[in-house]
């Protein structure tokens, strides 16, 4: 059954007019990036001639590189870790059904859906007091334990889906809870895993209350918090902050762009699930 | 090969679970109990010491002034006391609450109209491209989308370029420097970021809805209002929760997007529980108040979702 012809054309419509609205600013950061350095863009402006070495300037004075290197060594650190706890938590709530496991369920409920503001205060003095602050493991660690409350819970619900004599087949087989737990279950919970791995990504990439608050040395944030110190910097320079700003942006865009299936799928289902 | 396998595990099984019964029950629960909590071990210790004792810690501190340097003094509740009273501090929840309008409401009717105009547009590669560009302001970060904003809403920016050709260049100003336009301005930026999100999850919820039951109303004669109100609404019921979830979260705990567009101002026009906890704590050194006013915040922020979450969970037993 067809929506009227009147309704699809406004439906058509209304679509364009929100996918201008969602790419319009930056079109108008890339319009303001390539104009010609110190000069002071209008508004969305054609040019003949992009200034493209804009970006060459910018990536030096945002200091790309370093940033680069410090959020995948954040990201390649967390991501990981919290895979795994995620996939062994999830395993004993969802699969064993451990007892007591709903005391760490309740506890995990209510990080859920936590604002970090309520703990960043004494998680500077707790990081202060282990002598971690400014180092890069200020944010490794807390963004570990961030990450756990929607990993665990994610996880809990894949596991309990999982047919349960599988678990009895193998462990009269003779395997132990980590066999069952490494060669039977886990391969069936990938889809599961890769979903989980894009969130955690996008939540450590994205992170920056904690890292402006829990580092000082932009080149050691992640690039989301560097963007504060940088925009501070050059607030009144509108080519050169457009221009690293995009910079900053563009890894989780191009990666995005790449893998947009994947990344809408586990970014929908978080949602729903989580 | 491996439904060969699982077959013969599953004719083993039946054996095994008797053979299982057999075994001393508490000695086979204990270790079992055992192995899981060591399963849960490391995920909850990251939990419990970089998350659950920071807040109880923020708890503690609200009752306490103290400067985070100096010894503390217990003060009762006169934090809290401060937080319901202090027109700056409760301004600020009052403005979050007006972001609601903006991060949550406006977004969420939006795009219930849109996903259910768009119900028919199944041609692939426009919803691919749409998809991708509705989801781009939620992939970057809010510091990134807060940058792009401040300049769009410049005093050189779009904003006032657009108006300016549609003849109401009168009305330019510069809109996050402004006393009266700031918040609200502020509230676009979020209404930016979630609404491409919420069409994308509603229309994956109308997608789900039973065609035959637009059938059956169009044969009736039911229009278009009366579907979207009595047909698709009703089937979004667990959708719209957890956009409301998401969004309502995001406006009363926003930090990024305010700390990098205005900073709470200007004065205080835009002040947000997030930033002044971070200003109370980091500049002023106001460790107990900041802490009372987050408490304050997470209270809140539970009290709104608690009750949504019913709904969801409600949807799902349906």
């Amino acid at each position: 059954m067809k929506q009227s012809l009147s309704v699809r054309v406004l439906g058509n419509l209304t679509l364009a007019v929100t996918i201008i609205f969602s790419i319009l600013p930056f079109v108008s950061m890339f319009s303001a990036a390539v104009q010609p350095q110190g000069s002071m863009p209008h508004g969305i402006q054609f040019t003949a001639h992009p200034h493209w070495e804009n970006f060459a300037a910018a990536w030096k004075v945002a200091n790309i590189t370093p940033l680069l290197i410090s959020s995948a060594i954040l990201v390649l650190v967390v991501v990981p870790v919290v895979l795994i706890c995620s996939a062994m938590g999830g395993y004993a709530m969802g699969s064993l059904h451990v007892k007591g496991g709903w005391i760490a369920y309740g506890l995990l409920f209510v990080g859920l859906t936590l604002p970090f503001e309520v703990l960043v205060t004494p998680l500077y003095y707790e990081i202060q007091s282990m002598g971690l602050l400014n180092t890069r493991w200020a944010l490794i660690l807390p963004m570990i334990g961030l990450n756990m409350p929607f990993g665990m819970v994610w996880m809990q619900a894949y596991f309990s889906q999982m047919p349960k004599d599988l678990i009895e087949a193998a462990s009269i087989d003779g395997a132990n809870h980590f066999r069952i737990f490494r060669s039977i279950q886990l391969p069936l919970v990938v889809p599961a895993l890769s979903s989980l791995g894009i969130l955690t990504f996008l939540a450590t990439w994205n992170q920056f209350l904690l890292a402006v608050v829990l580092i000082d040395d932009p080149t050691k944030r992640t690039m989301a918090g560097a963007l504060q110190s940088f925009v501070g910097q050059y607030s009144t320079d509108v080519v050169l902050l457009n221009a690293g700003s995009l910079l900053i942006m563009a890894p989780t865009m191009i990666l995005f762009i790449f893998l947009q299936r994947y990344f809408i799928k586990a970014m929908l289902d978080g949602s729903v699930k989580g | 090969m491996s439904t060969h396998l699982t077959n013969r595990r599953r004719a083993r099984s039946v054996s095994a679970s008797r053979a299982a019964d057999a075994l001393p029950a508490r000695g086979r629960s204990l270790s079992s109990t055992l192995a899981g909590w060591l399963f849960l071990l490391p995920g909850l210790a990251f939990y419990l010491v970089f998350v659950f004792w920071p807040i109880i810690q923020t708890a503690w501190y609200s009752f306490y002034d103290w400067n985070g340097i100096d010894a503390s003094t217990w003060v009762g509740v006169k934090n809290f006391v401060k937080v319901f009273t202090d027109p700056v501090l409760l301004g600020s929840i009052g403005h979050s609450f007006y972001l609601v309008i903006f991060f949550s409401l406006i977004p969420i009717v939006l795009g219930m109209i849109i996903a259910s105009l768009i119900r028919d547009i199944r041609a692939k590669a426009v919803s691919t491209f749409a998809q991708v560009c509705l989801f781009l302001p939620r992939v970057i970060p809010g510091a990134a989308a807060a940058v792009a904003w401040t300049w769009m809403l410049a005093q050189d920016g779009i904003v006032n370029q657009m108006l300016s050709a549609m003849g109401l260049g009168e009305h330019a100003t510069s809109w996050l420097g402004n006393q009266h336009t700031a918040l609200t301005s502020v509230g676009v930026i979020g209404f930016w970021l979630q609404l491409g999100f919420c069409i994308v999850l509603l229309s994956a919820g109308i997608g789900g809805i039973d065609k035959s039951l637009y059938e059956a109303a169009s044969i009736d004669g039911a229009g278009w209002w009366s579907q979207l109100w009595h047909i698709t609404l009703p089937g979004l019921r667990g959708q719209i929760a957890v956009c409301l979830t998401m969004t309502v979260v995001a406006a009363l705990a926003s930090f990024d997007v305010v700390f990098m567009a205005t900073q709470g101002g200007p004065g205080y026009s835009t002040m947000v529980p997030g930033v002044m906890v971070y200003r109370l704590a980091f500049t002023q050194n106001r460790v107990g108040l900041a802490s009372a006013l987050a408490l304050v915040l997470m209270v809140l922020v539970l009290l709104v979702v608690g009750p949504l979450q019913r709904l969801v969970q409600g949807k799902e037993e349906a």
